[in-house]
């Protein structure tokens, strides 16, 4: 079997920042492995070192600076990596779900996965969707939002489950192919050990543009359109108590024994 | 084309989930602006009880697809598909829920529809306009969608539940649905069960991210004995083991309102506030005086809470 599993580089925000045009300054950002996707990355790894991945491909949408995060994920075990570019690609300021969906679907024609491994969202544009979108594409079955795998090589079925609302899961079989969104919590993450990140280097990370997916400008249409950035008027009303860590404490406390929660 | 609005309603283990009512206010708001008709449509369980509750005010037709008990994104996504062909609408709105991003993308990407999710706000001046967010709340962005026809899905509490009673004509929608198709729902279990039942406590000290180690737990764990409070946590503590998942506040874990919330090192996501926003009274402690927790805070510190939770033991030592 062949996993395929999707990796973002997000951007995370300062908590002092400025906004320029319908951008954060690229001096309040600091660039890590989508959350989600590390999870994602670690159950493909798993599905390796238990027996029934035979190769894990990472694939990304990023600039070459994302490379040193896309590395992160082979350096916690994928085999190789494909990053897809293309200076069109820099125009538009979101990337919606049709765009990233043509150009997966592009790389899944090519490396023909069994299944194909996603985090539910992306901490930065929180869309969601591209996974359950991809599996449309490409004929896939799917379900979104998986906290618990468990593979049955012999039967080809994926049993899950899905995390919904309240506490509740949902148990359901998945009959590979299939695409399965990843819930954060699945698995326990590793960190890269020092081999790995030496292992890491001599990877493969092919580069892949537009043409030589055999897409054209036309792919990255979008009827989306990014048209204003701005801080969310802040709705507080709360009483904020002044002072050092003693002389707020003290009157947190007073708040506390005044609702009679604390004595 | 028309200018309808067709909404897709959610239901769980018998009961309609609270995000339908409010997918029919939005979905008012937009067919009062587009001009076009309200239509609800209801797939699965009983369609008949609840297409009588989802005829309120606004509404001009309930169509009901009588096809499985409980949710299957499968017989959503044809039954959501033929609807569309049917009515030809201009907007397709659902919830932006786990549920409902196991179907909307693929219902989007199948009929060609732009897709914008976790709307939070919409405006419409002959082109619609939504208002999402950003870097877990962070920021808000306004995305304006082009195409004559698009699918949105709706966040949860952001639109008021439609109430009263419309006049909604009401009908079974005839599909042929195949159902034989690789994804099947074996169950349901509950999670979160055990030694505590949060939501029954009046007072939670409730940690998050701002802990950073699990080695700093035990601060807490001093707190929460010297005032006789019961322990719980945002999302990432759990899933980094540190606490069992009967501790979970928030949309995928418990729902609590006691009559004092404490949010140390909390940031207030969204997720997080569906799970303690009814609580009587929420004191946050967070470094970051920009954190999303203190728009629904009572009382705050904006400070380190490594210095500020020992004093507040020694407050009650």
């Amino acid at each position: 079997m062949k996993v395929l599993v999707t990796v973002k580089e997000v951007a995370e925000v300062a908590d002092d920042f400025e906004i320029e045009g319908t951008e954060v300054g690229e001096r309040y950002l600091e660039y890590d492995l989508n959350e989600w996707d590390d999870y994602a990355v670690e159950e493909a790894v798993q599905l390796k070192e238990d027996g029934p991945a035979e190769e894990v491909v990472a694939v990304t949408i990023g600039p070459e600076r994302a490379e040193e995060t896309i590395r992160m994920a082979l350096a916690k075990g994928a085999d190789r990596a494909v990053r897809i570019w293309d200076d069109v690609l820099e125009e538009p300021d979101l990337l919606d779900v049709e765009t990233k969906t043509n150009l997966l679907a592009a790389v899944v024609e090519e490396e023909e996965p069994d299944l194909v491994l996603t985090g539910v969202q992306s901490g930065d544009d929180n869309f969601g969707a591209t996974g359950v979108s991809l599996a449309d594409e490409i004929g896939f079955q799917w379900a979104a939002v998986v906290n618990a795998l468990d593979y049955d090589h012999d039967e080809g079925v994926a049993h899950v489950h899905r995390e919904l609302e309240g506490g509740v899961e949902e148990l359901t079989d998945v009959e590979l192919p299939a695409v399965l969104t990843i819930q954060t919590g699945i698995n326990e993450p590793r960190y890269a050990s020092l081999r790995g990140i030496r292992q890491a280097q001599s990877k493969e990370i092919a580069p892949k543009s537009l043409a030589d997916l055999g897409l054209d400008a036309g792919a990255i249409e979008s009827e989306l359109d990014l048209t204003s950035m701005y801080e969310p008027e802040s709705e507080s009303d709360a009483t904020i108590f002044e002072g050092d860590a003693s002389e707020t404490a003290a009157q947190l406390a007073e708040v506390l024994r005044e609702k009679g929660v604390a004595e | 084309m028309s200018s309808d609005v067709l909404a897709v309603a959610e239901h769980r283990r018998g009961v309609l989930r609270d995000v339908s009512y409010e997918l029919i206010s939005a979905g008012e708001l937009l067919a009062d602006a587009t001009g076009g008709d309200l239509h609800v449509a209801i797939i699965g369980g009983d369609t008949e009880a609840f297409a009588d509750d989802l005829n309120r005010k606004g509404v001009d037709y309930v169509h009901t697809v009588s096809e499985g008990e409980e949710f299957n994104h499968d017989v959503h996504v044809q039954a959501v598909e033929a609807l569309h062909a049917e009515i030809d609408p201009e907007a397709l709105v659902m919830a932006n829920s786990v549920n409902g991003l196991d179907y909307a993308p693929a219902v989007a990407n199948s009929l060609d529809l732009p897709l914008v999710t976790d709307a939070v706000g919409l405006e419409y001046d002959g082109d619609l306009t939504v208002t999402r967010e950003m870097y877990g709340s962070k920021v808000e962005t306004t995305v304006e969608v082009s195409g004559d026809q698009y699918a949105v899905t709706f966040r949860g509490g952001e639109w008021p539940a439609a109430e009263g009673v419309g006049d909604a004509e009401i009908g079974e929608f005839d599909v042929d649905i195949d159902t034989d198709t690789g994804s099947s729902v074996t169950g349901f279990e509950e999670v979160g069960g055990g030694d505590v039942d949060i939501s029954e406590a009046d007072f939670i000290v409730s940690i998050g991210r701002g802990i950073e180690e699990e080695d700093n737990l035990p601060l807490i764990e001093d707190l929460v004995e010297a005032t006789d409070a019961t322990l719980a946590s945002s999302r990432p503590i759990v899933d980094s083991g540190w606490l069992p998942k009967n501790r979970q506040v928030g949309q995928s874990g418990k729902v609590v309102t006691p009559d004092v919330y404490l949010a140390i090192g909390i940031s207030g996501a969204v997720q997080h506030v569906a799970g303690m926003k009814g609580s009587d009274t929420i004191i946050a402690i967070n470094t970051d005086p920009n954190a999303p927790i203190f728009d629904i805070a009572d009382y705050g510190i904006v400070g380190d809470l490594f210095d500020v939770v020992p004093e507040l033991i020694e407050e009650f030592s």
